[in-house]
């Protein structure tokens, strides 16, 4: 039905994962974007604002996008879908990296690891979050609101400190250990069949290890997102949508909700466990600290800014998140080249940042200068504050209600409605 | 990373307090641990009664309350030392002079609750309360960073001034400070108390009660909210000062204050989020369990970990929650289609 994209003639139109062709063409134009971001083509080159993502150091910060993406998939099926608000799930990447180290890390004088391939370490990984996921929901499902959210907040600190306990898994306190590379191996050769880490060739390209493990995670999320959207369309989404907009009413209706719940916290932590191994196997070398609360506020941030219970609000959420650290740290540093020098346009910019000494403004370029003004890390922490209370004041839908806004004006144009 | 910062603010209880090494005895050790106990209950039922405060006029918690404390301890180490407010025209008494600073303070303190308040709360009247719970998130995330870059640049003292004296009853050695904590809380709670019976008060209780009744009665909802932030504020504060000088009298402001919040959450799930005798008993009974696991299991360290107490008020907050989903004293919530 060209032209009338709110038309389904038929149930199963209706419940596809891309109604409409424009979609269709988004879709399939973001995914070849995306696979072509690391390399330098042309055709990449021509777009504006896109290529540096995938150029230089910028690519690790991308691939831990995607990552985060993955997990953040999982916490949109808990919160955003099922409405259970949950702080812990920095907890369930935890569990979800140290179960993986435990399959596939090299074993130490003090570390255990079985070195375990990875079709075992990383699937393994996802279903022992899931476990625990499951091992706690009786006491979650029947807290509701609020008391779910303070009693998962527990969760963290206790993970924090059983993973201090056990440092044959997490390696000592405040340094952690050695996480295995993403490496494929059929069983424990020397050689891996696939390596995701090195340089190396690729049919006809030669191409970088950071490019390598981008396009492996980026195809690992194009699978979850799959996976979510199928599972929102599905009987257990539809369950669990009816569970978050009034669960005595969907109880009246015959959804157990208990069951349900169930299901809910055992896919997300899935997603953070997968998430939480491919993170840390990614980064090389994680202290048990950085599974902390901060990574669990981050997560809700990244649904609310990006939009709650919407998988392409989630996505750019967390593209948003990720980056907004590192665009800060850019804008820093040019603030300070501009601020050089005597003109007009230099002292305009010496109002807000400080090169050092007793210089006065808003941002130091200096990382480590605590006290006012502030370095910029500190700055990209109170920028993201303010950005989570200003979505959540004037734009509740976050970026997803944008897009929306954006697409309804262009799809009656040039009439206002 | 918390935990760190815990470690090196000393808010990490040593297992074996300098006392209680001296060959005291076995009861005059127990009625010193049960003081600390008690003197760090007082700091959480202090935060635990700003949450129910927060709690019971605006139906959310406020996460962002730690984040205050530290902000008001930083404030108060400004007016006593720095700016020396209502020191530098009192002069001569030094409690004197730490009590009025300590007011002057948490006037200040009050006046940011009332602006945040206005500034990011008032408007999300209406919004799903989840909504309200996680701005308190982001607002923690701004107060924090600048509270620790504040007080990370150098050692904010608060010139405690009875510092790490005490006295002895029978073998048993208490801090002045944990007097101190202990006053302060009753004071709180005091006038929680009767405030509750002023006219303000009422209305505050109405509010919580309904809040669209409260409004039909003419109540101004808005006022209620304020004041609740403010006296939140100012409670942080007090607070943020018996954490710095618990529990040995040392009084510096250090970043932990931070997670005082955090661990004080237990406290108020036991209590129940919207009672206020609840955070009391909450509070006390958390701290009390923290210092005499930490004092009594401190053998087992070993098997436990390293700072397990800390995680014992969690624990027990988890066993309650299997038993009475909304605390000891809190109220069930009726649920309706």
């Amino acid at each position: 039905m060209w032209g009338r994209p709110n038309l389904y003639t038929s149930y199963r139109a209706e419940t596809s994962i891309f109604p409409t062709w424009t979609q269709r063409v988004l879709v399939v134009l973001l995914v070849a974007v995306a696979v072509l971001l690391p390399f330098n083509l042309p055709i990449i080159n021509q777009i504006p604002f896109v290529r540096f993502l995938g150029d230089g150091d910028w690519i690790r910060i991308t691939t831990q996008a995607v990552v985060f993406a993955i997990a953040a998939l999982g916490l949109n099926l808990l919160t955003g879908v099922a409405g259970q608000v949950s702080l812990g799930h920095a907890f369930f990447l935890g569990t979800g990296a140290y179960a993986s180290v435990y399959l596939g890390g090299s074993p130490g004088s003090s570390t255990w690891g079985h070195e375990l391939p990875m079709w075992i370490w990383l699937p393994g990984a996802g279903i022992t979050a899931a476990l625990i996921g499951i091992l706690i929901s009786p006491v979650a499902v029947r807290l509701r609101g609020l008391y779910l959210a303070i009693v998962t907040v527990g969760l963290v600190f206790i993970g924090i400190h059983l993973s201090r306990l056990f440092p044959e898994i997490s390696g000592p306190a405040e340094v952690g250990r050695d996480f295995q590379g993403l490496e494929f191996r059929w069983w424990k050769e020397a050689e891996p069949a696939i390596s995701f880490d090195d340089n190396g060739r690729w049919l006809w390209f030669d191409i970088g290890g950071n490019q390598k493990t981008y396009l492996f995670t980026l195809v690992l999320l194009i699978m979850f997102v799959l996976i979510a959207k199928n599972l929102v369309r599905s009987r257990t989404g539809r369950a669990l949508q009816a569970i978050r907009d009034r669960d005595v009413a969907a109880e009246v209706m015959g959804v157990p909700e208990f069951k349900y719940k169930l299901i809910a916290f055992a896919i997300s932590s899935f997603f953070a466990g997968i998430a939480g191994a491919l993170f840390a196997s990614f980064v090389g070398r994680l202290p048990p600290e950085s599974w902390d609360l901060v990574l669990s506020v981050e997560f809700i941030a990244i649904l609310l800014i990006g939009g709650v219970g919407t998988v392409a609000g989630t996505l750019m959420g967390t593209f948003f998140v990720v980056l907004l650290p590192r665009f800060v740290e850019e804008f820093a540093v040019w603030m300070g080249d501009q601020a050089a020098g005597d003109s007009l346009w230099a002292s305009f910019w010496d109002i807000f940042v400080a090169t050092g000494g007793d210089d006065r403004g808003i941002v130091s370029t200096q990382q480590l200068a605590p006290g006012f003004p502030l370095p910029f890390n500190a700055l990209d922490a109170v920028l993201y504050g303010v950005l989570v209370i200003v979505f959540l004041l004037f734009e509740p839908l976050g970026l997803y209600g944008i897009w929306v806004k954006i697409r309804n004006y262009w799809k009656g144009w040039p009439f206002t409605y | 990373m918390i935990e760190a910062t815990l470690v090196q603010a000393g808010i990490f209880i040593s297992q074996t307090p300098p006392d209680a090494a001296s060959g005291a005895s076995a009861l005059d050790r127990f009625v010193t641990y049960v003081a600390r106990g008690l003197a760090q209950g007082s700091i959480y039922a202090l935060i635990a009664l700003g949450f129910v405060l927060v709690f019971k006029a605006t139906q959310t918690v406020n996460f962002a309350q730690g984040a205050i404390a530290l902000i008001g301890a930083y404030l108060v180490s400004l007016v006593l030392i720095d700016w020396e407010v209502p020191g530098r025209w009192l002069g001569g008494n030094r409690y004197v002079v730490w009590f009025s600073a300590i007011i002057t303070a948490a006037i200040i303190a009050a006046l940011l609750g009332l602006l945040i308040e206005r500034l990011v709360i008032r408007p999300m009247i209406g919004e799903p309360l989840f909504s309200i719970a996680v701005i308190t998130l982001g607002l923690e995330a701004i107060l924090r960073t600048i509270g620790f870059d504040a007080v990370s640049i150098n050692n904010r003292n608060l010139g405690i001034p009875w510092g790490a004296t005490g006295f002895e009853i029978g073998g048993a050695f208490i801090y002045w400070t944990w007097v101190f904590c202990l006053a302060a809380v009753a004071f709180a709670f005091a006038g929680v108390y009767l405030f509750f019976r002023t006219r303000t008060g009422i209305a505050m209780r109405a509010v919580a009660f309904d809040q669209e009744a409260a409004m039909a009665q003419g109540i101004n909802v808005g006022r209620v909210f304020a004041i609740a932030w403010g006296a939140s504020a100012a409670l942080a504060l007090l607070a943020a000062v018996c954490a710095s000088m618990t529990p040995f009298g040392g009084g510096t402001v250090t970043a932990g204050t931070v997670t005082l919040a955090f661990r004080a959450l237990p406290a108020v799930i036991l209590g129940g989020l919207d009672s206020i005798q609840g955070a009391l008993i909450g509070g006390l009974a958390i701290g009390l369990a923290e210092v005499l696991a930490g004092a009594y299991l401190g053998k087992y360290t070993p098997t436990l970990g390293v700072g397990f107490q800390l995680i014992v008020p969690y624990a027990v907050m988890l066993l309650v929650l299997l038993v009475r989903p909304y605390g000891l004293f809190g109220t069930p919530e009726i649920r309706r289609v």
